[in-house]
């Protein structure tokens, strides 16, 4: 039936994939939300010059699948000339660093809505009251508005980790060693079905662990919202 | 009595005898290997394979449908029933012999690195160091990369051939290694004239078969008594010449 040698045979090569995978979901994410700030404030912003841009940016990230735009990224870009004598080639020539900016630019769009919606969702009356207070926009973005936000969309961005943990699987199609990559080449070899069963172990353990964790934070950043 | 056993022999002669009338056999193939199996302008599946699968029909007089199936999928399909016979280049390997058998070769295979002209690349341990390399996944290739330089050279495994040949042309890779033929056939093309061959062939004994469900004896019989037939003929030399001006045999 299940034939477990393959886990001791082929055990390292699962450890370094699941390591790449969980390097690049957790690079990207970061990066994501670090990016996903200034663009949902730009996107929730009335001034045209501001949503406009940031609407198309996710528009077009959101409206294309991944993989289209893993493979623009790693083949499309590395046709032109002007590109691999660019001072940007030794990181677009390098199929992880491609990973890793393709699914950053992903998740940045998804991110960036999924905190509009969070931005929006700030009861009015608190904004209102923070003007009351004479607030600057900025000073009211920072204390009010943002980490109201943040509380607000978590659980929604926790989803948003977990699709992009899925979602980095695509990557293997650009010849990066994560966790698909490695588990595809081992299956080439063996063709042993179990290994993907394997994978789909330790991706379900990923994805536990981040639920955990998000799950977590969700409950000290809103504990102020719990009524005992 | 007699008569009823006579009765049953002829009925089930004739079952039988309709049953190999209508037999059809399916074949898969690749279609993204040339100059062994491709899809031509029309989309029909053309090359050295697809050929040769239907010169073995012919012979065998049988029916034959060839299918395109992606190569991570091929063996798989195979155990499925999808297709009854894989012609689609593939190395016999003690690995692929634990899930499938293999007919007698139709044809023999070697590797070897390409790279640009001018390259000053050494095939050898210590010169392909720190290099990044590139294959196909899933073919003899890529396992001979990973087997040989996987902790010392940088490598890279593509679902296509054509990608890892896109790669070597954008500059990512230093070196391809692939199946001589299709090398050869990709080094033709005016276009890829800044590359070349590097280092001396890698025999390792490979042997090209076609792959057949295990059991499906009397079927994998059938096919190696058309390919001696074929080369026996001279039908078999006829599709060479038509893509090799050397014997690949």
């Amino acid at each position: 039936m299940i034939d477990w040698s393959l886990i001791t045979q082929y055990g390292d090569r699962f450890w370094d994939g699941t390591l790449i995978t969980l390097q690049l979901v957790l690079a990207a994410s970061l990066i994501g939300i670090l990016l996903a700030l200034p663009l949902s404030l730009a996107r929730s912003s009335p001034r045209r010059r501001y949503w406009i841009p940031a609407y198309g940016y996710i528009y077009f990230f959101r409206g294309t699948p991944l993989l289209v735009q893993l493979f623009l990224l790693y083949y499309g870009l590395g046709q032109f000339e002007a590109v691999r004598a660019s001072i940007f080639w030794p990181l677009l020539s390098d199929a992880e660093w491609c990973g890793l900016l393709g699914l950053t630019l992903n998740t940045t769009a998804y991110t960036a809505e999924i905190l509009r919606g969070g931005i929006r969702a700030v009861p009015r009356g608190e904004v209102e009251a923070a003007r009351a207070y004479g607030m600057s926009w900025w000073l009211l973005q920072r204390r009010i508005i943002l980490p109201r936000a943040l509380r607000i969309a978590w659980p929604a961005y926790g989803n948003e980790v977990i699709l992009l943990l899925k979602g980095s699987a695509l990557v293997s199609t650009i010849a990066v060693w994560d966790l698909m990559g490695e588990t595809r080449s081992i299956f080439s070899r063996t063709y042993a079905l179990e290994v993907f069963l394997f994978a789909g172990v330790i991706y379900f353990l990923l994805t536990f662990l981040f639920t955990r964790l998000f799950y977590f934070v969700e409950r000290r950043i809103n504990r102020y919202l719990v009524s005992y | 009595m007699n008569i009823r056993l006579l009765l049953l022999a002829l009925i089930s002669g004739l079952l039988f005898t309709g049953l190999a009338q209508a037999e059809k056999i399916r074949i898969a193939t690749e279609g993204a290997y040339p100059p062994f199996n491709m899809k031509n302008a029309k989309g029909e599946l053309v090359g050295f394979d697809v050929d040769i699968a239907r010169a073995l029909c012919h012979e065998m007089k049988a029916d034959c449908e060839i299918v395109a199936q992606d190569w991570d999928g091929i063996i798989p399909g195979l155990l499925a029933k999808k297709y009854d016979a894989i012609i689609a280049s593939m190395s016999i390997t003690p690995e692929r012999k634990k899930k499938v058998d293999f007919t007698l070769p139709y044809y023999s295979n070697y590797l070897r690195f390409i790279a640009p002209k001018g390259s000053d690349l050494k095939i050898t341990e210590d010169g392909l160091k720190g290099k990044t390399l590139g294959a196909q996944r899933s073919t003899i290739s890529s396992q001979y990369l990973e087997d040989h330089y996987r902790k010392s050279a940088n490598i890279k495994v593509y679902d296509t051939q054509e990608a890892a040949f896109l790669d070597l042309k954008s500059g990512r890779l230093d070196a391809v290694l692939v199946d001589a033929y299709p090398g050869y056939d990709w080094l033709k093309k005016p276009e890829n004239s800044n590359f070349d061959f590097v280092g001396d062939k890698i025999d390792i004994d490979d042997k090209i078969g076609i792959a057949i469900r295990k059991g499906d004896d009397a079927l994998r019989e059938r096919f190696n008594q058309a390919l001696k037939k074929i080369v026996k003929n001279g039908t078999y030399q006829q599709i060479n010449a038509k893509y090799f001006p050397f014997s690949i045999y």
